[in-house]
């Protein structure tokens, strides 16, 4: 009996404790949504959790003021190209390492890994001075360049395509295909989940990055989101309904991103801490 | 925190042959094959020896010049390295970089643990309360950076309107020396929290139950089987987060910039904000070269210190 009393008072505890917890951590999304669409925001001294006259004046101003449309474009576009080359560039390496037996592939294989623990900060003034000579500051290409090879992504999609059975490539080879189509007919339909783990994390890096897209792209024009919004905070320091409205729309495609593909992500991340 | 598999490629072992290999004879891979090889691995090694490994070496000779990214380099050899070792604001930002990882690491662990604990119940709506857990592991720094700088505002900021409410003089945040590395950890923390839970949680449903089972059939209360069972077998996932974290700690960069910007009086500057104000700042690309470089070696010994540390207390089940 008593047994029973505790683990019923542990059972309410725990969920009042993950709700209020969750709430704390949902709380920061509701305000910036709350504050983007209070006009004036930053200069009432109490803040509000609904605003007397809701508007979206702010996101207005962000779109007709500001060139946020061309940024929300910008990033798009610079998200999927590197998203779509890296698959590419991971598949096909991925496919060399698991199936293609050649000397020294280990010692290759080694090299790509220790590309992973490089930081990206050692390469910052090199990579600066490289694209500089290459003419390709201020350039979308300059900004994809250094994302079309993945590391991760090549470890991610090797680990998949060792699972895939040899007898398939067998059985495809006693058919007279050659590598290119067991890899586009057999590798590749096989791996679909690696894939779009992949796929979700290469566009989630893309779309958050900071550092390499500050460097390179110093036209307003070129800018990413993140560039725009931090550049937007320096300007409307007292104008946060504006900034928070910049906030949400670097956020919401992510959200949407999220929703439809929780599983993958939180699986792609699980399975980086196991093993 | 970026993912990585830094600790599943130390665990990897080379590519395993196939078994049949040894009989395959060489001679019959001839050219056409060595064009396959070279059709699937060049999109890859391309941009890899361009973009990661040519920079690389280049980094360390511009760490050995004096450059200010316009006039030609010059030589200087290990001057830089000697004037940063001189230099007070080296030590000031790698010790600033150092308070950060060491306010936000068992910050971000204990909240972590507590959180893939209570998750790993049975729960109403378990994936639901997960994903909204998750949620801000998605979002961009600079976003999340934002508006934790509007919530910790020190005028009318949420955080410490409640704290008024309650009687307390809620301190000026990321405006006073002494507050702006409380704030930036705090808002890290907030923002890694799901992805320690996620790693953490993996690693609570890979335990046996029957280990539990034994320990209560010895006799074993609540505390002492998580002291026993739990945390053992959960230290191969936090060996994972300690090497992540440390390593993602000594680069943290993006809220530093978009929160306070290393201020107020240089109290949040951090190592990667150093590396980019003597590059685009300062003019001082070499100087700048030699911080990533010394950097990169501090990152590797922490790394490699912990591995070999890891035998003391990382059981692998």
């Amino acid at each position: 009996m008593r047994e029973r009393t505790t683990s019923r008072t542990s059972w309410v505890v725990l969920h009042i404790a993950i709700i209020l917890g969750a709430l704390a951590m949902f709380f920061p999304f509701l305000w910036t949504f709350v504050t983007s669409i209070t006009p004036g925001a930053g200069f009432s001294i109490t803040p509000q959790l609904w605003p007397e006259n809701p508007s979206f004046e702010a996101y207005a101003t962000l779109f007709t003021e500001r060139p946020f449309g061309r940024v929300v474009l910008n990033s798009l576009m610079l998200a999927v190209i590197t998203t779509l080359v890296q698959l590419f560039t991971s598949a096909t390496a991925a496919y060399a390492f698991s199936r293609l037996p050649f000397r020294g592939r280990g010692i290759v294989f080694a090299v790509y890994l220790a590309t992973m623990m490089v930081p990206l900060q050692v390469l910052v003034v090199p990579l600066f001075a490289e694209l500089k000579a290459f003419g390709l500051l201020n350039t979308y290409l300059g900004a994809l360049l250094p994302t079309f090879a993945s590391a991760f992504g090549i470890f991610l999609l090797r680990q998949a395509i060792n699972q895939v059975p040899r007898e398939l490539d067998e059985a495809a080879t006693l058919d007279g295909a050659g590598h290119f189509r067991i890899f586009f007919s057999i590798v590749l339909p096989n791996i679909k989940p690696a894939l779009a783990t992949l796929t979700i994390f290469a566009f989630m890096g893309s779309w958050n990055s900071f550092l390499w897209p500050l460097i390179v792209l110093r036209d307003p024009e070129l800018q990413t989101l993140p560039i725009a919004l931090a550049g937007l905070q320096g300007q409307y320091t007292t104008a946060w309904d504006v900034v928070m409205a910049g906030s949400v729309v670097s956020i919401l495609p992510m959200l949407a991103l999220y929703i439809f593909a929780q599983k993958y992500i939180i699986q792609g991340v699980a399975s980086s801490g196991l093993k | 925190m970026s993912v990585s598999t830094l600790q599943t490629s130390l665990v990897d072992r080379a590519p395993v042959a196939p078994v049949s290999a040894p009989v395959r004879p060489r001679k019959k891979r001839g050219w056409r094959y060595g064009l396959t090889v070279a059709a699937f691995l060049l999109p890859s090694a391309v941009p890899l020896l361009l973009f990661v490994l040519v920079p690389m070496v280049a980094a360390a000779w511009i760490s050995l010049n004096d450059w200010n990214l316009i006039t030609p380099m010059q030589f200087v050899g290990i001057d830089n390295f000697v004037q940063l070792l001189n230099d007070p604001a080296t030590a000031s930002v790698f010790g600033n970089t150092l308070y950060y990882i060491l306010g936000y690491l068992p910050l971000v662990y204990v909240g972590g643990l507590l959180l893939a604990l209570g998750l790993n119940r049975t729960l109403k709506g378990r994936a639901f309360w997960r994903g909204i857990y998750f949620l801000p592991v998605v979002t961009s720094w600079i976003a999340v950076a934002i508006v934790w700088r509007w919530l910790l505002n020190p005028s009318n900021g949420v955080v410490n309107t409640v704290l008024g409410w309650v009687g307390i003089d809620g301190p000026g945040w990321w405006t006073e020396p002494a507050w702006s590395m409380p704030s930036i950890i705090l808002a890290s923390a907030w923002k890694d929290l799901g992805f320690v839970m996620v790693i953490l949680l993996a690693g609570l449903q890979a335990i046996n139950p029957e280990l539990y089972d034994a320990a209560k059939v010895d006799g074993a209360n609540a505390w002492q089987r998580f002291r026993s069972v739990t945390l053992p077998m959960l230290s191969p996932s936090t060996f994972f987060v300690v090497v992540i974290s440390l390593i993602n700690g000594f680069q943290v960069f993006d809220q530093v910039y978009a929160m306070t910007g290393g201020g107020p009086a240089g109290s949040s500057q951090v190592v990667v904000q150093q590396i980019y104000d003597l590059t685009f700042r300062y003019g001082a690309a070499g100087e700048a070269a030699a911080l990533s470089w010394m950097l990169f070696a501090v990152i590797l010994a922490v790394t490699v210190v912990q591995i070999i540390g890891q035998k003391r207390w990382v059981h692998y089940a």
